[in-house]
């Protein structure tokens, strides 16, 4: 931890006022070199713990059309996070240590992924409004201040762009099937629909952390703008195939020009986030399990290497 | 103690005769693992014509403390454009 | 009855999606996440590969099935896949070890097919045979490490080698199938495809420190749809989402 002399805080400032980037070798305070490492690597973490619901599906995915662009979705997410690990690493952690951070539950991903996947509309449901949700917060964070960050998000945005119609289109496929497959597809309406939600965060007057992030611009949008700008494009997309929205108070705002939502169940977040979800352990269990067994691999290639100069 | 393997730089080349351009990084222990893994992370859109790796700790850079006496110096030469330079009326191709 | 050239595509279709499935099965279970990229990758050819030769199968068989229903649909005893590639992926060392064995052989095999008389059946294996190479390098270069790094990663990988090596006569297997085909120069003779394969194996083997084994009992049967119990959890596996949309 080092102080920043009043010469390099002052350049922070500026850039930051300037809405310049700011690059892993600019001097940085402290607070926020280590407020982009939480966020970032959680955003890592949710990248690649989100490939476990998806990855429930692939072998049983309906086509052969569906296996091949669900793999390569899933595949894109595990790119990503390998992208927002890589952006992490710029600020001096190493992927050793986030993943220590994970396995030891010092680093959080998003809870979205304690939500089971249960029939093959869930996959629909995800690329439709998990995705659709995170590619509306990753496309405000293409703005954010610092620049490794910033350039993961414009090559995730861009990758991304496929995964939501894919999900949409699963959704309306089901919607113009049959009867079954029409109950299918709103009952994973259904569940996903407030999560997808509370994705966003807690509403901005009880989100802690976020003043900081505005001041440094990591976040350039507040959590309730980003949730409605999802509600707003979302509600028509639901309309548009047939499915219903979830919630009885719904209700289109003439003034304002928005759809309002009825209260959002936040004791269930807050559950969720603490542990309590559906799947948190399996997920948990998994990571670890999955780095215990690859650890004799990683293990061998560091060593032939040393032997050996390939 | 446990091994993510070495941190790899990558650049990737969009085109033959373009540029190449820092594109992020990978873990590998090799230069045959790094560019395989440089491949399958970076280039899955088949949007490349050609790859470099090279390990992060190869990488020197300058520092900011260095930018007012490194890059400096420079700003003033502008006999070292083009535009500085009156042309006769009429001469073409120049 | 299925017709020879039927069968034969069932054999490179099967091939390629019963090996792209326990690929895809490594999905978030890598040793590092590149090397999850690598494993999908390698799984998005083969079911990419699958797809287009049951497209093709599916435009001329009798009982007007399409692919996904050919992929999906059909049981157990009529699927053509070698039994190497439905052998369970067990660790890291089995899995690339077999996609290894299997890919040094995929690559002679579709050079060959590249200049079938079947235009559809070359198309598809020109496009094949460059995935393979790849695939066949990604393995052999992990096959180095994995005998060059530690006492453990050599002893798996041996081990994986020994247990896998009874699985590769059955790639060479000349029927009457192959010969027809052969005859019709649409197929390849695979008999002289198989010194070429033991010395690329052996080299690459040998590089790692690696011994291969005597040729010992051969298992057979994936070629005749007679396949190990594994086959039979893969389809049900396969045939879940797939039944789910028929309903």
């Amino acid at each position: 931890m080092t102080m920043l002399t009043e010469s390099q805080s002052e350049f922070f400032e500026a850039k930051i006022a300037r809405d310049e980037k700011i690059e892993p070798r600019d001097p940085m305070p402290d607070d926020y070199r280590v407020h982009l490492i939480r966020q970032i690597s959680q955003h890592a973490h949710s990248e690649v713990i989100g490939m476990q619901p998806e990855g429930n599906w692939v072998t049983r995915a309906p086509s052969l059309r569906a296996k091949l662009i669900l793999l390569a979705k899933i595949q894109d997410e595990c790119g990503h996070g390998l992208y927002l690990y890589s952006a992490a690493e710029t600020l001096g952690i190493s992927r050793d240590e986030m993943l220590a951070q994970l396995h030891a539950g010092r680093a959080k991903y998003s809870s979205i992924f304690n939500y089971p996947t249960l029939t093959w509309a869930d996959i629909g449901a995800i690329g439709w409004l998990v995705d659709g949700a995170a590619i509306v917060n990753q496309v405000s964070l293409q703005r954010t201040s610092f620049g490794p960050y910033s350039r993961a998000m414009v090559r995730i945005c861009k990758e991304e762009s496929f995964h939501q119609r894919q999900g949409y289109e699963i959704m309306a496929q089901m919607m113009a099937g049959t009867p079954k497959q029409r109950a299918m597809a709103q009952d994973a309406m259904n569940r996903w629909w407030a999560p997808s939600l509370m994705m966003f965060g807690p509403p901005d007057n009880d989100s802690p952390r976020s003043h900081d992030a505005f001041r440094w611009k990591i976040k350039r949008e507040s959590n309730d703008t980003l949730r409605q700008r999802f509600i707003d494009k979302t509600v028509q997309q639901a309309e548009v195939i047939g499915l219903t929205i979830p919630d009885p108070d719904l209700k289109f705002n003439e003034v304002t020009g928005h759809y309002e939502i009825g209260p959002l169940n936040w004791k269930e977040f807050y559950d969720v986030v603490k542990g309590n979800g559906p799947c948190n352990q399996q997920r948990m269990a998994h990571h670890i399990r999955v780095h215990e067994e690859g650890a004799w691999v990683r293990e061998a290639a560091q060593k032939a290497m040393e032997q050996v100069n390939h | 103690m446990d091994t993510q393997l070495d941190l790899w730089e990558v650049f990737t080349q969009s085109k033959p005769g373009q540029p190449y351009r820092h594109a992020g990084s990978v873990h590998a222990s090799d230069r045959q693992m790094a560019l395989q893994n440089a491949r399958d992370s970076y280039t899955r859109r088949g949007e490349t014509s050609g790859l470099w790796v090279v390990r992060s700790t190869d990488i020197a850079a300058t520092t900011l403390d260095d930018n007012p006496s490194f890059f400096g110096p420079n700003d003033d030469k502008i006999y070292r454009l083009p535009t500085f330079y009156t042309m006769p009326e009429g001469a073409k191709n120049i | 009855m299925e017709s020879p050239l039927l069968q034969y595509l069932f054999r490179l279709g099967d091939d390629s999606l019963i090996l792209g499935h326990r690929l895809a099965e490594w999905c978030s279970r890598a040793p590092t996440l590149e090397e999850d990229l690598a494993l999908t990758n390698m799984s998005l050819d083969h079911i990419g590969r699958a797809k287009m030769i049951l497209e093709y199968a599916a435009s001329f068989e009798a009982l007007g099935r399409d692919a996904d229903e050919l992929a999906f649909g059909r049981d157990e005893r009529h699927y053509h896949n070698l039994l190497i590639t439905e052998v369970p992926n067990g660790d890291f060392a089995v899995t690339m070890v077999r996609m290894f064995l299997f890919s040094a052989f995929d690559v002679l095999r579709l050079d060959e097919l590249s200049s079938s008389e079947d235009e559809t059946l070359a198309g598809i294996a020109q496009k094949g045979v460059k995935e393979s190479r790849y695939h066949r390098r990604h393995a052999a270069d992990w096959i180095w490490r994995l005998g060059k790094g530690t006492d453990e990663s050599h002893r798996r990988t041996q081990q994986a080698l020994n247990s896998l090596w009874g699985y590769t006569a059955e790639m060479f297997d000349m029927d009457d199938t192959e010969r027809v085909l052969l005859e019709e120069g649409i197929g390849c003779d695979l008999h002289t495809l198989r010194e070429i394969w033991k010395k690329d194996v052996n080299e690459v083997f040998t590089n790692a420190g690696l011994t291969l084994p005597e040729d010992g009992y051969m298992h057979r049967g994936g070629r005749n749809c007679v396949h190990t119990e594994a086959l039979g959890h893969i389809i049900a596996e396969m045939n879940y989402g797939y039944a789910m949309m028929q309903a």
